[in-house]
């Protein structure tokens, strides 16, 4: 049977499943019926200076996006750092980390960008027996209006700066949490590698208005009749989350930090998917919050699973796998040439696949043949984009084929041979070159 | 012989008083908004979509089917009257199992198709319980005038469309009430709180529609009458003669037409004063049979039984309304056909005599008999056309009903005809709202091209 266990940053948990900062991780009740389910760690909600606490909304502080059967897609927050005193979280943490010493205890921290506050509270979360700390660099909302959250995260000589101050006032192992809100998500990870934190985690929350109320004219959650941006996450988020984990994983000055992945973690499938582009622990936020703690255990019964299935040992055997298969657009090989392929017996007969080839593609699917209602792929139109794949409703039912010999649609004869971009003759460095 | 004075046992009031109105509400609850957006949400929007195709009306499903899903039920309901003003009624009454929702893909896919008549009721009723205003307007008037015969599916569906036309129109309508078989002949648990009148009200709130009730063609008025006085005649009276079992006393009190039954069945205010058999036997094997089937039962008869001449597969209720007929504790027994009715000194019918029947080549008798127990024997072998009601004017027939073209024209140039009084087609509302709108389409082109 494959082993979970994870040790990451020295930390160990039984399984890479952690649940993320956030109301999940919010106090001890919560945390400890987490690890009852099954949970590897947690990182405790955001941790703010001593003194009175944050204060958040009293309306809703909540929006989302459904799918079908109100399925949750997105969901879009503006609730703030722990609304609860320092000292009481401070308590907690120490009891659960006592009372469960097998799993990790992460502790998230935001305080103002001076060293004085960071000093501080770093002594104040080692006397909890904590395992590491994670620096909220990412809330995008209200910190950050303060100064703090994704308004650090936007700048990486501050990143930089703090995760230094962190690594020189305390042993802990130090997690920086970036904000996906950033153009180029390499450079906020330098930074914290330049400081010398020891890993990364992301992505926190997205800038997001998720809809807008058309009978009062505000953005959704409404306050009163007016609403700010919030963070979006959930399943929805998952896509561009994998991509900035990928340029982290693949860039030469970040390559082989550690990782650990955030952003629409629903089953063992999606943890699988960042595992395999490079992270270390997973952790889940909206899942937990949608469905609540139990899913863990599909989360690990399916891990396990596929791992003796595919013949993975432990967490390390397939991690990072995918990441040399992440490359650029230039050196996808343009003589890999594929067509659809419906598998008639599976067909419905909806038609989605021809009126969307049809009104938005290559018109490349028939709707009927020989006067009866029946959907075929023409060859000699099928540009082989996968579209029908994406809209057809039955699982498997159009595939994408790789042919060989001669291309029906050019009529050319396919290149055995891997080329790209960079060599294509319509390429116009490529042309510059052979003129010259 | 002795004197037979057994006499049938019939009686009201079999059920108790509170029992009624439960057995005859709605046989499929209507969708709450909830279950009607996830319903909603199985539908895949296909594209030339099999459900539309199958739809006699040509409904353009997936387009209100969408609407329901982001919440503009009105909006759907207006994709629906576009194509079929009925289409409350049709949501209630269509036998879906045999149109839009056997071709569903998701039928197709998981043998569960979306359930397009409940949402298509869920989308009309939101609409007649919220809508302020009639969805169309009329448009100016041409000064044309239209008569109709018969203020059922087909009439009133001609009707509303040459009124949107500007045409006015007066509808002759034999009976004191309009709406046709949906007013009197549809199944009451198909049709609850009075909905064909409240349908009948939302089609003339177009205005130009006069309905002129009591008045009969062949009695009241002559066909002669009506093509002298407008501009077009569209023919709707259905089939209001049934046919009769042909055996000697089947005249009897208790030896009744299903259809008048039902009649009474959806005018009473009261159904546990109406009388009903202990022992029922019910002859037929369409929709007629099954609801009068059912309907006596739900009334407190002890045993239904249907008989009927052929098997199951040539029954011409569906399969699934055969289920609902069996679901209620009606026996159905196949391969039977009557050979005498048993009597008593009176003439009152007390029992029926069937011949068992094989296909031998063709349908006959084998022989032997069974004789079954009835307080009551219900005809419900067919409706046909009433004779002799067209005057003057000659029309040509086929098999007994009125000959059309595809644009539901007679043989006569000033007379259209559709529903269940034309030859061709299948003696449903929705088709009959269909022949209502194709011959309206052509009565216009003709009055104004
Ligand atoms: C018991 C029963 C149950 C049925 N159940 C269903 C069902 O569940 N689903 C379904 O789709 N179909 C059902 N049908 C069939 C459906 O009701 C008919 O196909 C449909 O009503 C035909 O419409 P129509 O307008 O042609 O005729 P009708 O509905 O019969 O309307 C004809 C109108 O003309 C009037 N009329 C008749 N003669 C004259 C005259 N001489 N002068 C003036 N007016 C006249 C009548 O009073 C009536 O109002 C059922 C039929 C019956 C008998
Ligand atoms: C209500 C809410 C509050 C959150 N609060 C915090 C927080 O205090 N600190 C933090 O680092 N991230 C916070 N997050 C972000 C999550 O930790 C996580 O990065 C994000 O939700 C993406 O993961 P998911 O798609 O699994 O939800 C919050 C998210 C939500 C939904
Ligand atoms: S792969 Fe693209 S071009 Fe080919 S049939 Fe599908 S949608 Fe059309
Ligand atoms: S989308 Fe899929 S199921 Fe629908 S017609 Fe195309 S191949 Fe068939
Ligand atoms: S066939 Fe079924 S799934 Fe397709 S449009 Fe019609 S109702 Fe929707």
């Amino acid at each position: 049977m494959a082993d979970l266990h994870t040790n990451f940053l020295g930390v160990s948990s039984p399984n890479p499943f952690w649940l993320a900062s956030a109301p999940p991780t919010d106090k001890q009740y919560n945390v400890e019926r987490a690890f009852e389910a099954g949970w590897g760690g947690v990182v405790w909600k955001t941790l703010g200076e001593a003194g009175p606490p944050v204060v958040n909304v009293n309306g809703p502080r909540y929006g989302a996006i459904w799918g079908p059967d109100r399925r949750l897609l997105g969901l879009n927050n503006i609730e703030l750092i722990t609304d609860r005193d320092l000292e009481v979280n401070l308590r907690e943490i120490e009891t659960v980390k006592k009372n469960w010493p097998d799993r990790a205890m992460i502790v998230s921290l935001m305080v103002p960008c001076e060293e004085e506050p960071w000093k501080n509270i770093l002594a104040s979360v080692e006397q909890t027996g904590a395992d590491a700390v994670e620096l909220n660099f990412g809330c995008p909302h209200g910190m950050s209006e303060r100064g703090m959250g994704s308004a650090v995260g936007q700048v990486p000589e501050y990143i930089e700066m703090v995760a230094r101050w962190c690594k020189q006032h305390s042993d802990l192992p130090v997690i920086v949490k970036l904000t996906p809100n950033i153009t180029d998500i390499r450079k906020p990870a330098e930074a914290a590698k330049r400081g010398g934190a020891d890993a990364v985690s992301l992505i926190n929350t997205i800038n997001s208005i998720v809809s807008v109320d058309l009978d009062s004219y505000s953005p959704v959650p409404s306050i009163d009749g007016k609403g700010s941006h919030g963070g979006y996450c959930g399943p929805a988020v998952k896509p561009i989350a994998l991509s900035m984990v990928s340029e982290i994983a693949r860039h030469p000055e970040t390559h082989g930090m550690p990782i650990s992945g955030i952003g629409g973690i629903q089953t063992w499938r999606d943890a699988a998917e960042y595992i395999a582009l490079g992270c270390g622990t997973v952790q889940v936020c909206t899942a937990a919050m949608t469905y609540g703690f139990k899913i863990v255990q599909e989360m690990i019964a399916g891990l396990e699973a596929w791992m003796d299935e595919k013949g993975h040992a432990t967490i390390e055997d397939f991690r990072g796998m995918a990441v040399p298969n992440v490359t650029d657009w230039q050196y996808l090989n343009l003589n890999y040439v594929t067509k659809a392929r419906i598998n008639q017996d599976l067909c419905i007969s909806c038609g989605r696949c021809h009126i969307a080839c049809e009104d938005t593609s290559h018109q490349a699917i028939t709707n009927m043949v020989d006067g009866v209602r029946k959907f075929e792929v023409i060859d000699e139109e099928c540009v082989g984009c996968n579209l029908c794949v994406n809209v057809c409703p039955v699982d498997d039912c159009i595939t994408m084929e790789q042919i060989s010999g001669t291309d029906p649609r050019t009529g050319k004869p396919i290149d055995p041979d891997y080329g790209n971009w960079t060599e294509h003759p319509n390429n116009p460095s490529v042309q510059r070159e052979a003129a010259e | 012989m002795a004197p037979n004075r057994v006499s049938p046992d019939i009686q009201a009031g079999r059920l108790p008083a509170d029992q009624y109105a439960d057995n005859f509400d709605d046989l499929h609850e209507p969708l709450d908004r909830h279950e009607a957006v996830v319903e909603a949400d199985r539908c895949y929007f296909c594209y030339d979509a099999p459900c539309q195709t199958a739809c006699p009306t040509s409904i353009d499903i997936p387009m209100f089917i969408r609407q329901i899903s982001t919440g503009n039920a009105n909006g759907a309901a207006r994709t629906i009257f576009d194509q079929n003003i009925l289409g409350g009624m049709c949501a209630r009454v269509c036998p879906t199992e045999t149109l839009c929702e056997e071709v569903c893909v998701r039928e197709v896919a998981e043998g569960k198709p979306v359930k397009i008549g409940l949402l298509q009721r869920y989308a009309t009723d939101h609409f007649l319980e919220t809508a302020e205003q009639h969805p169309y307007e009329r448009a100016a008037p041409t000064g044309k005038s239209v008569a109709i015969v018969g203020a059922g599916p087909a009439g009133l569906s001609c009707a509303h469309a040459l009124a949107r036309h500007g045409h006015d129109v007066t509808i002759f309508e034999a009976r004191e009430k309009a709406g046709g078989l949906n007013e009197h002949g549809i199944a009451a648990y198909k049709t609850t709180e009075n909905f064909a009148q409240r349908e009948v009200d939302f089609i003339t709130g177009i205005g130009g529609i006069a309905i002129r009730n009591g008045m009969a063609l062949g009695r009241d008025v002559t066909l002669d009458d009506l093509v002298a006085g407008h501009d077009a005649v569209f023919l709707g009276m259905g089939l209001p003669g049934v046919n009769d079992l042909g055996l000697e006393g089947d005249d009897a009190d208790n030896c009744i037409d299903a259809v008048a039954y039902i009649e009474k069945l959806r005018q009473t205010d009261d159904l546990s004063a109406l009388p009903v058999g202990r022992n029922i036997v019910v002859i037929g094997g369409g929709m007629t049979a099954i609801d009068v089937a059912v309907q006596t039962k739900l009334l407190g008869a002890e045993t239904v039984t249907i008989c009927y001449r052929r098997g199951p597969e040539q029954m011409n209720a569906s399969q699934y309304e055969q289920e609902v007929a069996q679901t209620h504790g009606v026996t159905i027994r196949h391969w039977l056909q009557p050979q005498a009715l048993v009597r008593n000194d009176d003439g009152a019918v007390t029992g029926i005599t069937l011949e068992y029947t094989a296909m031998n080549g063709k349908l006959s008798g084998t022989g032997e008999t069974v004789t079954l127990d009835a307080d009551q024997v219900f005809k419900a072998i067919g409706q046909k056309p009433v004779e002799g009601l067209f005057g003057g004017v000659s029309l040509d027939l086929s098999g007994g009903r009125i000959f059309t073209d595809d644009d539901r024209r007679t043989s006569h140039d000033k007379v259209w005809a559709g529903g269940d009084c034309i030859a061709g087609g299948e003696d449903l509302t929705v088709v009959a709202v269909e022949d209502g709108k194709i011959a309206a389409a052509s009565i216009h082109k003709r009055l104004t091209g």
